[in-house]
């Protein structure tokens, strides 16, 4: 049985979930993450962030099985 | 005794690392609140050059974060008074200023003549553009960014095998997705931490005092001080989205890579159902074109685009040869943000002939 996964949100990303942290049941891969996650929070569909599994970015679709972490990383533009 | 002494005797520090800020010549872009504390700490620490560059003008809404200023500043421009205050406060900085915006064609021109760069921008377009600039010179960057209590900050291209920010975000994010300070709020000490940041992260870069942020991103939350950093490695696919060339980096349209338009070419138009057409064109230009569910509304009456009403979510913009239209889907996308507008690419040259 896998353990749980832990979401870390920044930033807007935050805002739309509505915490900066959320707990998951195991996923498989960062595409299916991604689905389950827009389909709770619609408004994530159409922003951009990055992805990091257990901090190291991922570019293209990557299996979480026995990761820890992850984040969703959105750019700030303030200053 | 003189005014470095408390930090001279610091062993990691030494004669020899304030030495080396007495030589070095830094580039502060942005005057807000972040480039406030930059400069404070910079210069109390005795960098010997510094670089303003700014073409704001002080506004009463700025004095909540930015503490170089006061409410006898405002309608000033930032440089101005930032080099007018530091001046009078250490006699051994020399100071250039540069009261005007970075663009694609003078940025190359006034960054190259630092040995360090510090982003403290707040916006997107600028935010590439150095970034691309610095990539490309290989200068090396000090980055920060603030969104209401949370901040980035990271230290780019320094040495062999240095990321950048498109390491970390790819493709520039569309400016209306991303609120900056002004629409959302932020407490004025956030970007006082952020900065006072990226000025260790300067001195530590120019001296080697520690460790820099290099290829490591720091997320840095006010409300709850907690930190996450991320590892950064070169990303081949990203660093094929920055212009080879500084000629063409001149050519890109910064402004508009931040913009959230689409282009698409004519026949990714035309098989489209349900789409509307707009011809940006002045009156006079021709050929005309016979399109299904078509307007005109010339650029130059974009003034007044209140009465203006589209039957389609989905909008395909076009001028003659393609340019005009992105700065129109630009502005059409700011007065109607609900709506999907598109540039054709090539405009009516690139038309298909039969």
């Amino acid at each position: 049985m896998a353990e749980k996964l832990i979401i870390k949100a920044f930033g807007m990303v935050a805002e739309e979930i509505g915490q900066s942290e959320i707990w998951l049941d195991s996923v498989s891969d960062t595409q299916e993450l991604l689905a389950i996650l827009k389909e709770r929070y619609p408004g994530l569909e159409g922003m951009k962030f990055s992805l990091a599994v257990d901090k190291e970015l991922v570019s293209e679709n990557q299996k979480i099985d026995g990761a820890r972490e992850v984040a969703l990383l959105p750019p700030f533009s303030g200053g | 005794m003189d005014r470095f002494e408390r930090q001279v005797i610091l062993r990691e520090l030494g004669p020899e690392g304030q030495t080396k800020l007495q030589n070095a010549s830094v580039l502060l872009i942005g005057l807000g609140g972040l480039g406030c504390p930059i400069l404070n700490y910079l210069a109390a620490a005795g960098v010997g050059k510094i670089g303003l560059v700014d073409g704001d003008l002080v506004s009463i809404s700025n004095l909540n974060r930015q503490t170089l200023y006061g409410e006898n500043h405002v309608g000033e421009l930032k440089t101005d008074v930032a080099s007018r205050i530091i001046s009078k406060k250490y006699s051994d900085i020399k100071l250039e200023v540069y009261p005007f915006f970075l663009t694609p064609k003078n940025a190359f021109e006034v960054i190259s003549q630092y040995d360090l760069v510090i982003d403290g921008t707040d916006n997107f377009p600028t935010r590439y553009l150095v970034n691309d600039v610095c990539f490309l010179l290989h200068k090396p960057l000090v980055f920060g960014a603030i969104f209401r209590h949370e901040g980035q900050v990271s230290v780019f291209d320094l040495g062999e095998n240095s990321c950048n920010y498109r390491d970390l975000f790819p493709d520039p994010p569309s400016s209306l997705e991303v609120p900056n300070c002004s629409e959302t709020g932020v407490l004025g000490v956030l970007p006082g931490l952020i900065g006072t940041l990226m000025a260790t992260e300067t001195i530590k870069v120019i001296t080697g005092y520690a460790e820099a942020l290099r290829n490591r991103v720091l997320f840095f939350d006010s409300k709850t001080y907690q930190q996450y950093f991320l590892d950064l490695k070169p990303n081949a696919v990203a660093r094929n989205l920055i212009p080879k060339t500084q000629k063409e980096l001149e050519q890109l349209d910064y402004e508009f890579l931040c913009s959230g338009i689409q282009i698409a070419s004519w026949e990714e138009g035309l098989k489209s159902p349900k789409v509307q057409w707009l011809d940006v064109r002045e009156s006079h230009e021709m050929p005309k074109l016979n399109l299904e569910n078509l307007i005109e509304i010339p650029i130059s009456e974009f003034y007044d685009l209140n009465q203006v009403q589209f039957n389609s979510d989905q909008v395909f913009v076009y001028c003659q040869s393609g340019i005009r239209s992105q700065k129109a889907a630009v502005k059409l996308k700011e007065k109607f943000p609900q709506k999907e507008f598109i540039s054709i690419r090539g405009g009516v040259n690139a038309y298909p002939k039969n």
